[in-house]
């Protein structure tokens, strides 16, 4: 037997799914995760089980979509309607944005982004994937893994996010075929150890019956693994926040300049990684200018140290230039700072990219100039063929470039640290955000 | 209405658990506290949307966690369709006042007059779609370039699509199709003269994520957001308290309930709940078992079209 299949072989006979248990969860957090299929993949359906079967879902907006549903033969409740918020989607039947949908379990609360799965639209997945920490991608039994399956997994891999559940949806279309389900996880695996995605949990499901979306499927008893629910609700992600390398954008400087506050000078801004304590010596980036905390404040009240993801105001010893978009950062641990970056964009624009171009460069609340140096080669999303001289750089595509901008940025690699290494660029003239950047 | 731990208090304390992990509202919280300093550090001429109502309640708290002891960098402006209730508006002068920062109200009654617009007509005349008309006024006249807005995501299917940064054309009009992207939580605010930027902080709250907030923050609401005993009007089902704008037909049956509300919006478009919740958790407890959503059971506005929100919204609505 061909070495790398017998080890997927092995990793099924042992355990496809994380144990349960004490997890050691004891505060309601919440999870963001996106959801990567098309409407065919039965993706509107999975949300709209998660959200009925979770009994999210209130009878008046049932009764909406039962309305529209009343011409349907099979009678059935359509679930797919329930994420299709715009007109022009429920009458072509897709999904043309990210819509956002809620619910929550005693444990957790659920941000889901619904992105659509189609390849025009890869600008929205990689919108939804960025904020998200597990990514569902469906796959349906009777097709397997298809290009689109590999599509999502090559922006899951890019996003850098850190948990991937893989769906097997329409498990009642091959007689819930335990065979099926194997084989499939057998090619996922193959790619995955090629895209280098770790962390991967598969689920067999039936999104239209209910099979272990919530409860035990009694159709696939060979199955011993969490719900998909089950599994949401308990997947570790304490360990998703940074709180090693300490990073501090500086959003707004408040300065009451009041007769009693007069010498008041708070950093307002949010601890997007690490822990601040008063006393941490600090350096402000990109001046390199130095100095001291000397009190930390979360909501108003004194605390001894601050930690990701707190919105909180530092105050420094020294009377130093401080203003939005400088970094403050602990002197042990300085991300790079640099003018030049070499950057993976994900290009969201109609108008194409061109090398030469100049736009605005924006990561955290640091936002300056920029020139686009060079393209290096463009990304095929479905083979990650790299083509060294592409003829041109248009939507949805993504591209390895280089990036020159006005002022020095401090920044940390987008694998090593996505708060501090994900950046947008802005079209100076129509101000449209036109490019997702991953500083490499 | 603030716990009075916001304003200046001594003595250090602890991270708010043990661990260093925070739970769902303190998330919330922190995100939506960046996403007013970004407007803070992003526009110049920012506004906080007030309404009186629960959710903005929640923005006006939010903010002093943001700002304070800074004053806000926005006024608060309320436009006010002069058929709001009493007691809401009462809210809104005091707090005003206590926090002492600056309310602007703009009437939509003087935008008919001055624009000789026509009245809305019918049972329960609403003059809720003819606040845009004296948004746009107040964006035009105070030069506005961003509003503060206490919309949600889970209220409704459009806005479910909206961006938290959502660029408005000189219209006010929301273009559902050419929203700008938004990734990880970097806002792009920027605009041309002319267009407006609604921001909307609590997109990602919900209703009951709105309530177990205002029970841990110990806020204080409007009286008719709980049980009490008022004179309504039983319509298709809703309650509608009986007022000088409800059009009283001879077939109307007028009856004192005990209701609290559940939404605030304007008497004739807003229904109350049959309830005898008078503390906040008992209305906390309500809304989980309740199987009705919050817009369903209270507007009456929403019932008209499957799209109602979606056409406000592209004609410059909230």
């Amino acid at each position: 037997m061909d070495a790398q299949i017998y080890e997927v072989k092995q990793f099924l006979n042992n355990k496809t799914y994380l144990p349960l248990g004490d997890r050691g969860k004891k505060i309601m957090d919440i999870l963001r995760f996106i959801t990567a299929g098309s409407v065919d993949d039965g993706k509107s359906t999975l949300i709209g089980r998660l959200l009925y079967d979770s009994k999210s879902i209130m009878i008046d907006h049932l009764e909406a979509i039962e309305k529209q549903t009343k011409n349907r033969e099979d009678g059935e409740i359509d679930l797919a309607l329930l994420t299709d918020g715009l007109r022009a989607e429920r009458e072509q039947g897709i999904t043309i944005d990210v819509a956002y949908k809620y619910f929550s379990t005693p444990k957790r609360k659920f941000i889901i982004a619904d992105a659509p799965g189609h390849i025009q639209y890869t600008r929205n997945m990689v919108t939804g994937a960025s904020n998200s920490e597990l990514i569902i991608i469906l796959i349906d039994a009777r097709h397997g893994v298809i290009e689109q399956t590999r599509r999502h997994s090559i922006i899951a891999s890019l996003l850098n996010i850190p948990h991937v559940v893989v769906a097997v949806n329409k498990m009642d279309l091959v007689e819930y075929s335990e065979d099926v389900y194997n084989n499939i996880l057998i090619d996922y695996d193959v790619m995955a150890k090629q895209l280098g995605i770790k962390h991967i949990t598969y689920i067999p499901i039936s999104a239209l019956n209910g099979d272990n979306i919530v409860d035990p499927s009694q159709h696939l008893p060979w199955y011993k693994g969490d719900t998909l629910l089950n599994f949401l609700e308990n997947v570790s992600i304490e360990n998703d926040i940074n709180l090693t390398n300490s990073r501090f954008p500086v959003q707004y400087v408040i300065r009451p300049q009041t007769e009693e506050l007069h010498d008041y000078r708070g950093y307002a801004g949010k601890v997007i990684s690490g822990i601040y304590k008063v006393g941490d010596a600090i350096t402000v980036l990109p001046s390199g200018v130095k100095s001291k905390i000397s009190l930390i404040e979360l909501g108003g009240k004194p605390v001894e140290e601050a930690f990701a993801p707190q919105s909180v105001i530092l105050h420094l010893e020294d009377d130093v230039d401080v203003s939005r978009g400088d970094v403050l950062v602990r002197d042990e641990d300085l991300p790079q700072v640099e003018q030049q970056l070499e950057v993976l964009i994900c290009w969201m624009d109609s108008k194409p990219l061109v090398a030469g171009n100049k736009y605005l460069f924006q990561i955290n609340s640091t936002r300056v100039r920029s020139i686009l140096k060079s393209i290096d080669y463009k990304l095929d999303v479905n083979t990650l063929e790299k083509d060294y001289s592409p003829q041109n750089v248009g939507l949805n595509d993504i591209v390895r470039a280089t990036i020159k901008t006005a002022q020095p940025i401090a920044f940390d690699s987008y694998q090593s640290l996505r708060v501090n290494g994900g950046a947008i660029l802005i079209d100076e003239t129509s101000n449209v955000t036109v490019g997702a950047c991953m500083i490499q | 209405m603030i716990n009075n731990e916001i304003k200046n208090s001594e003595g250090i304390s602890n991270p708010p658990l043990g661990a260093r992990g925070l739970d769902y509202l303190d998330q919330l919280e922190s995100e939506s506290i960046h996403i007013m300093r970004e407007v803070a550090g992003q526009f110049e001429r920012p506004a906080l949307l007030f309404s009186g109502g629960k959710d903005s309640i929640v923005l006006v708290h939010l903010a002093l966690k943001a700002f304070r002891p800074g004053k806000f960098p926005f006024p608060l402006v309320h436009i006010d369709t002069g058929h709001n209730f009493q007691e809401a508006l009462d809210y809104r002068d005091n707090l005003a006042a206590e926090i002492g920062e600056k309310l602007i109200v703009r009437n939509v009654g003087d935008t008919i007059k001055a624009k000789n617009l026509t009245e809305p007509k019918g049972k329960f005349a609403s003059r809720n779609a003819l606040q845009t008309y004296t948004l746009l006024d107040t964006i035009e006249e105070f030069k506005f370039d961003a509003c503060i807005g206490g919309a949600r995501r889970d209220e409704e299917k459009a806005r479910a699509k909206e961006r938290i940064f959502s660029v408005r054309d000189e219209f006010g009009q929301w273009n559902p199709k050419l929203q700008r992207p938004e990734l990880w939580s970097i806002y792009n605010g920027k605009i041309d003269k002319g267009e407006n930027v609604r921001v909307f902080p609590i997109s990602n709250w919900t209703e009951l994520d709105i309530w177990n907030y205002i029970r841990r923050e110990n806020i204080a609401l409007p009286s008719i957001y709980f049980a009490h005993n008022r004179e309504v009007i039983e319509y298709q089902g809703q309650f509608v308290a009986m007022s000088k704008f409800v059009e009283l037909e001879p077939t109307d049956k007028i009856s004192v309930k005990k209701v609290r509300y559940r939404t605030v919006g304007d008497m004739t478009c807003t229904a109350a709940v049959e309830s005898d919740a008078t503390g906040i958790d008992d209305i906390i407890n309500e809304i989980i078992a309740t199987k009705t959503s919050e817009r369903g059971e209270t507007r009456i506005d929403d019932k008209v079209s499957e799209a109602a929100m979606e056409d406000r919204k592209k004609n410059g609505y909230f």
